[in-house]
């Protein structure tokens, strides 16, 4: 781990005039920052603290949303009432990442910017453009079982590796940023990107940009719902492929629906066309293949990881079904329903 | 912050030899409070083993990715191997040393022993004080939320079947 | 009259070392505090073969804090002399040494040690170590390297390996057999991932003494390695193990940290710590990869005619690591044919390595899962199939077992699973969307016995301390040596302390193999024969003589402290009165169990091992191929039980370490870079907690006087063998699926239609 230079503002302002200039890193819960240190992937030379930050409270929004504060905790933030009740596809998908002791130190706007479990980039002694621009890539030739099959580059296959933030895409959350140019709301579509020719870049928040909020907006996603999460052992462990399904019934017809894939991609994988092409429909096998047809068109391999492609097809199926029975996927009872 | 965090050898070089600066840190430890001088980069973990002696917290792999390191924290359990120290300045820290010691163990610590759930013990504390903060955080209802929601801390001894008997027996004492 | 009442073989006592374990108070190798103690970072190398053209240590040592760098080009005196580098262990090969000089033979190779004054700069000074390369091809993919698979001459060979004995004419007997079945059975490389990183700390006592805190399975095999390797004389070389987070086989050998360790302390004398990371545990010890070619001959009522097998595993280029693979299936069925091969396939990685079962838990796994194959392939139940072929005898070398109470686990084990309400079919039990599948293998292992010494010593108050250098991984061994003495001399474990884990105490070999319980407990039992005999003697002198009669102490009982008379159990003798009244302050005596003559011919005589019959049922999701296990069954035929609670738990972890060999564990290595990838707990997936439900173990009875002293078979590896070819076989039956290579992960389900 290198050594650097220790900041600890107590309000926003101060953690941004803290955060600008180059080699700055904001540490909240630190569960994927210090792994990084630690692996000499991440070489900060300052690290502003920014946990005394009075952004660690979710509360309700005049439009009948709620905001997520960037530092409340991932276990705060699932186990939150008004989360559990009113969205209960992000509390799921929270609860099926990481692990009890994660989740209760990783933080909402931490969550975001994890960055990939790429196992070329966690390793300094192997080449990644993501690491290193211009390196090279490990993964594509190499081990890749793990990798994407929807968006990558010929720079970087990495995935995203949150679950949480599948179901973000899927609920259309806003996050509120803040930094030495003020302040502005991004679309969740809009803030992780695709490699491209910039891998290293992960999302679009600019230099000295700090994540203050998360918005929810009000919609009502808590019936017909579910986070089906495939992977390697059944906890504590990455996806190989997630699903986040929020559906909104009239009468037997699907209103509205939205399906953001997690473990494919460089950002949780959505695709209108896929959601226009069923909606009106009736819910059935055949609707739902048509939608995991157009979200996976393109889909390709990359040697090992060619499953993920049939798997994720499945998976999408089977969580549009659970969505529509209103019998979403449990994260403690491991039986898929 | 993505492409700040990659620096140049130049760079890394300057700080390389710059002296260090240690930080105060005040920490209530197993009841006791302490003051102390901590480097930045030096981890919870790192402090209570090497610093302060307290041993019975485990290093099993450093990267949050087995649960050894397990401590709790104003009494929720966190991973001490991912916590710089110094963020954690005025917390309350409880280990493995400040649940119980022998003749006066912790129910929890005689369950384990009663249900053998550990063999070589490396993982033990960890588990113990995890199944504490699961305890604490009050989700756990029956045998396969224990599982679940002991599924952070893992055993290559594979004694998980007597671990979960182990906080289920707990959890009804302390009810 | 009070009923006898003891704490003795066969009594489920809690583990003597629980309360410092579950308090935190145990301490092991990384966690002795000593004064001016270093810290140890190694630096590893990023090719996987060439030489190291140049070390820039410069900014290393640049770094305050930093003591030194130490590399082939500074390091102390190493003997140069492969054989002084020898362990209890050692393979066939040149030893690795550690910073010996600029050749990389492995990816992760330690190639530099920044010593410092804390961790934090040991470790921010070794990321700046700028290291220059001559790189050279290398190979690191099992199957190129199949390439060059071979056969070591004679006297390259593990002495461990045993060589697959032919009988009849198993290829004509494949060729007119009514149902063949031939296929390639894989095993991936697996990593031990003991929870504990492998750790020294070495204390520079001065003048040249030193005093090695190590994880080790073996104090004593440290000791003497470090002797050999460093020219140190074994006196001044004190090592100790008294608490070692889980093995598993990786710690059998002394391992490279504890090489840096102690040329650190030597090159600087003062005291050093060197731990490994976790991902540098991914750069040594592994279970070596395997290819596994059967071909199974048999009648159509399912007997047996050919066993035909063929194996390779994977070694390093400098070391000749071998296993038993194909002989278990050849001594576990009765078959007039059978005919084995075995070859080692080198790479450019660290040495392979023994790992829980090494071979057994390979060879066995695959061997079952063809068996499975045969049986449905004959139409017959694949727990009667075993019975049609059961073998009574030792089939491969034709000798009576000592015991082998296989029929009877197959039957207790079958009967506590439910196996009659079986459907023979594949894919034909179902629950909701969910396929369940009901599997059974059979597992088998040595039972072995090694020469082990221990000290007794009973104090005037009745306290007795007894003490061995052996080990105790997990296993339970203090818990053996204290229940064996409290049987032995009829104390109350409170007044027993167990003392092992430090080669200044009485010989005994690395723990492994299962033999720790057997051997420690013997050699326990010996030496507190020893006491009884000289407290006996002791008793005459007592006032009236009340145990006269008594002509050996096998006339006595030995019950709560004291020596009672079989024919008159009102006549008794405290022990501390018979020591007050034999003048004695203390008895102390050292025994050692060995094999003796009558053992020996038994041994060449006699196969000695345990068996297993594993029942297993898993519930499979129909479209998305996740696999749970929800339901295990072993049972275990190991002869005597000394502690069936701390035994379950063997079998436990056995049970979970092979459903993690069946559905999680392993390591994938890149071709072109030479490196293991997913070197962490992240990514090389070990069973969670949440991976594992409900495990039944069943101890068969198996009286056997005649395998070891105390009639035990040892448990450290029954447990995982046959376990994984349970899951593979109950996968089959709930998917029809038939994965013959381990693990069974859900990209190999998702591309086999069933």
């Amino acid at each position: 781990m290198i050594r650097f230079d220790y900041a600890r503002p107590d309000d926003v302002a101060e953690a941004v005039r803290d955060g600008a200039g180059d080699h700055v890193a904001y540490l909240a819960g630190g569960t994927n920052l210090i792994d990084l240190m630690k692996e000499n992937v991440a070489r900060p030379l300052e690290v502003v603290d920014i946990n005394r930050l009075p952004l660690a409270r979710i509360t309700d929004r005049d439009d009948g949303g709620l905001r997520l504060g960037a530092l409340a905790t991932n276990a705060d933030t699932a186990y939150d009432e008004r989360v559990q009740s009113r969205y209960p596809l992000l509390a799921s998908a929270i609860l099926a990442g990481a692990s009890p002791q994660l989740r209760n130190a990783a933080t909402n706007g931490g969550n975001l910017n994890q960055r990939t479990r790429c196992y070329y980039f966690y390793d300094v002694d192997t080449p990644c453009n993501k690491r290193v621009p211009g390196q090279g890539c490990g993964a594509i030739g190499g081990v890749n079982r793990i990798h994407a099959i929807l968006g990558a580059s010929d720079q970087c296959i990495a995935t995203h590796p949150s679950d949480m933030c599948v179901a973000l895409a899927a609920l259309e959350a806003q996050v509120q940023v803040t930094g030495p140019e003020g302040d502005r709301t991004i679309a969740f579509a809009d803030y992780h990107r695709l490699p491209g020719d910039e891998p290293w870049r992960d999302n679009n928040l600019k230099q000295g940009e700090l994540v203050t909020a998360i918005d929810l907006p009000a919609e009502d996603f808590s019936t017909h719902y579910s986070y089906l999460k495939l992977r390697d052992r059944l906890s504590y462990a990455f996806a190989l492929v997630s699903v986040a399904v929020a559906m909104r019934l009239e009468g037997d017809r699907i209103a509205d629906v939205r399906i953001a894939l997690g473990g494919v991609a460089h950002k949780p994988w959505r695709r209108i066309e896929a959601e226009e092409a069923i909606k009106n429909e009736r819910p059935s096998d055949t609707v739902f293949d048509t939608a995991a047809r157009a979200l996976l068109a393109g889909a390709v391999g990359q040697g090992d990881n060619g499953f993920k492609i049939g798997l994720a097809h499945k998976a999408i199926v089977r969580a549009l079904a659970q969505a529509a029975a209103g019998t979403p996927q449990s994260q403690t009872d491991k039986r898929i329903r | 912050m993505n492409d700040a965090v990659t620096i140049d050898r130049a760079a890394a070089l300057r700080v390389a030899a710059s002296p260090i600066a240690t930080l105060p840190l005040s920490l209530t430890i197993n009841g006791e409070a302490r003051t102390l001088e901590v480097e930045p980069w030096t981890t919870l973990l790192d402090l209570l083993r090497d610093k302060l002696d307290l041993t019975g917290t485990k290093k099993g792999c450093d990267h949050g990715q087995c649960g050894a390191c397990t401590v709790l924290i104003d009494g929720r359990r966190i991973n001490s191997c991912l916590k710089l120290a110094v963020t954690l300045d005025g917390a309350e820290v409880t280990t493995i040393e400040g649940l119980g010691q022998p003749g006066e163990l912790h129910p929890l610590q005689a369950a384990f022993i009663e249900h053998d759930a550990f063999q070589c013990g490396y993982c033990t504390p960890g588990q113990i004080c995890s199944a504490q903060g699961l305890i604490n955080e009050g989700h756990a209802k029956d045998r396969q939320d224990v599982r679940e929601q002991m599924s952070g801390n893992l055993c290559r001894c594979g004694a998980y079947t007597n671990i979960a008997d182990a906080v289920l027996d707990a959890m009804e004492k302390q009810a | 009259m009070n009923a006898p009442h003891k704490v003795g073989i066969g009594t489920p006592l809690a583990r003597v070392d629980g309360a410092d374990k579950v308090t935190g108070r145990a301490k092991y190798a990384a966690e002795y505090a000593v004064p001016g103690l270093l810290y140890g970072v190694a630096v590893p190398a990023r090719i996987a073969k060439g030489r190291i053209a140049s070390i820039d240590a410069a900014a290393a040592r640049a770094v305050p804090g930093v003591v030194e760098v130490m590399t082939h080009e500074n390091r102390p005196k190493q003997a140069w002399l492969d054989h002084s580098w020898k362990d209890e262990l050692s393979i066939p090969g040149d030893p690795f040494k550690a910073l010996h000089d600029d050749r990389i033979l492995f990816a992760g190779q330690p190639i530099a040690l920044v010593i410092a004054e804390t961790f934090e700069a040991a470790r921010f000074a070794a990321s700046l170590v700028e290291i220059d390369y001559e790189a050279e091809a290398h190979n690191v993919d099992f199957d190129t390297s199949l390439g060059e698979k071979f056969l070591p001459a004679k006297g390259m060979r593990r002495n461990t390996y045993h060589p697959p004995k032919a009988r009849g004419d198993a290829g004509t007997a494949f060729d007119a057999a009514a149902l063949k079945l031939s296929g390639e059975y894989r095993l991936a490389t697996e990593h031990h991932n003991p929870m504990e990183m492998h750790a020294s700390t070495v204390e520079w006592r001065g003048d040249g003494k030193i005093t090695v805190y190590d994880k080790v399975q073996g104090s004593q095999n440290t000791q003497a390695y470090l002797a050999g390797a460093f020219k140190l004389s074994k006196k001044d070389v004190r090592v100790v193990n008294a608490y070692v987070g889980g093995g598993f086989g990786s710690g059998l050998r002394p391992q490279w940290q504890v090489q840096l360790a102690t040329m650190g302390a030597i090159l600087l004398e003062r005291s050093v710590r060197v731990v490994m990371t976790r991902q540098q545990m991914f750069y040594h010890a592994h279970r070596p990869e395997c290819t596994y070619e059967i071909r199974l001959g048999a009648e159509h009522t399912g007997k047996l005619t050919s066993i035909y097998g063929d194996a390779t595993t994977s070694t390093s280029r400098f070391e000749n690591n071998m296993e038993d693979i194909v002989t278990w299936g050849m001594m576990n069925y009765d078959c007039p044919n059978a005919e084995g091969h075995y070859t080692i396939a080198p790479r450019d990685t660290y040495t392979s390595a023994d790992m829980r079962a090494p071979g057994a838990a390979t060879g066995m796994a695959l061997f079952e899962i063809a068996i499975d194959e045969m049986a449905y392939e004959a139409k017959v139940d694949p727990l009667e199939f075993r019975m049609v072929n059961y073998s009574e005898t030792e089939a491969m070398n034709q000798v009576p077992f000592t015991s082998k109470a296989l029929r009877e686990a197959y039957r207790e084990g079958a009967e506590r699973f439910g196996w009659s309400e079986r459907a023979p079919e594949p894919r034909s039990m179902k629950e909701g969307r969910e396929l369940i599948g009901w599997g059974v293998a059979t597992g088998m292992w040595d039972a072995q016995f090694s020469k082990t010494s221990a000290r007794a010593r009973l104090s005037a108050n009745g306290d007795l301390e007894v003490a061995s250098a052996s080990s105790d991984i997990g296993t339970g061994t203090y818990t053996v040596m204290t229940q064996v003495a409290a049987d032995t001399l009829g104390l109350s474990p409170d007044r027993i302390t167990a003392r092992l884990g430090d080669s200044d105490l009485p010989a005994a070999p690395v723990e492994g193999g299962s033999w720790a319980a057997a051997s420690t407990g013997a050699a326990v039992q010996l030496a507190c024969r020893s006491v009884a005999e000289k407290l006996f003697k002791a008793a005459d002198e007592v006032e009236d003589r009340p145990l006269w009669g008594a002509k050996s102490i096998d006339d006595l009982d030995f019950v709560d402290g004291e020596m009672v008379l079989k024919s008159d159990p009102t006549k008794r003798v405290s022990l501390t009165d018979a020591m007050r009244a034999g003048g004695l302050d203390v008895i102390e005596v050292e025994e050692t169990a060995k094999p003796g003559l009558s053992d020996m011919v038994s041994m060449a005589r006699k196969a000695r091992n345990t068996h297993s019959a594993v029942f297993v049922e898993v519930r499979v999701d129909e479209e998305l191929d996740q696999v749970r296990v929800t339901r295990v069954v072993n049972a275990v035929a190991a002869g005597r039980i000394i502690n069936p609670r701390t035994a379950r738990s063997q079998i436990l972890g056995g049970v979970v370490m092979g459903i993690g060999m069946a559905l999680h564990e392993e390591t994938f290595i890149d071709r072109a870079l030479g490196r293991w990838m997913n070197h962490n707990y992240a990514e090389y997936h070990v069973p969670a907690h949440a991976d594992v439900e409900d495990i039944d173990v069943i101890f068969v009875d198996e009286p056997d006087p005649e395998v070891t002293p105390l009639g035990v078979k040892g448990l450290g590896e029954i447990g995982i063998v046959g376990t994984a070819a349970a899951v593979a076989n109950a996968i089959y039956h709930a998917t029809g699926k038939r994965i013959r290579s381990l693990p069974i992960t859900i990209d190999k389900l998702l591309e086999v239609a069933p």
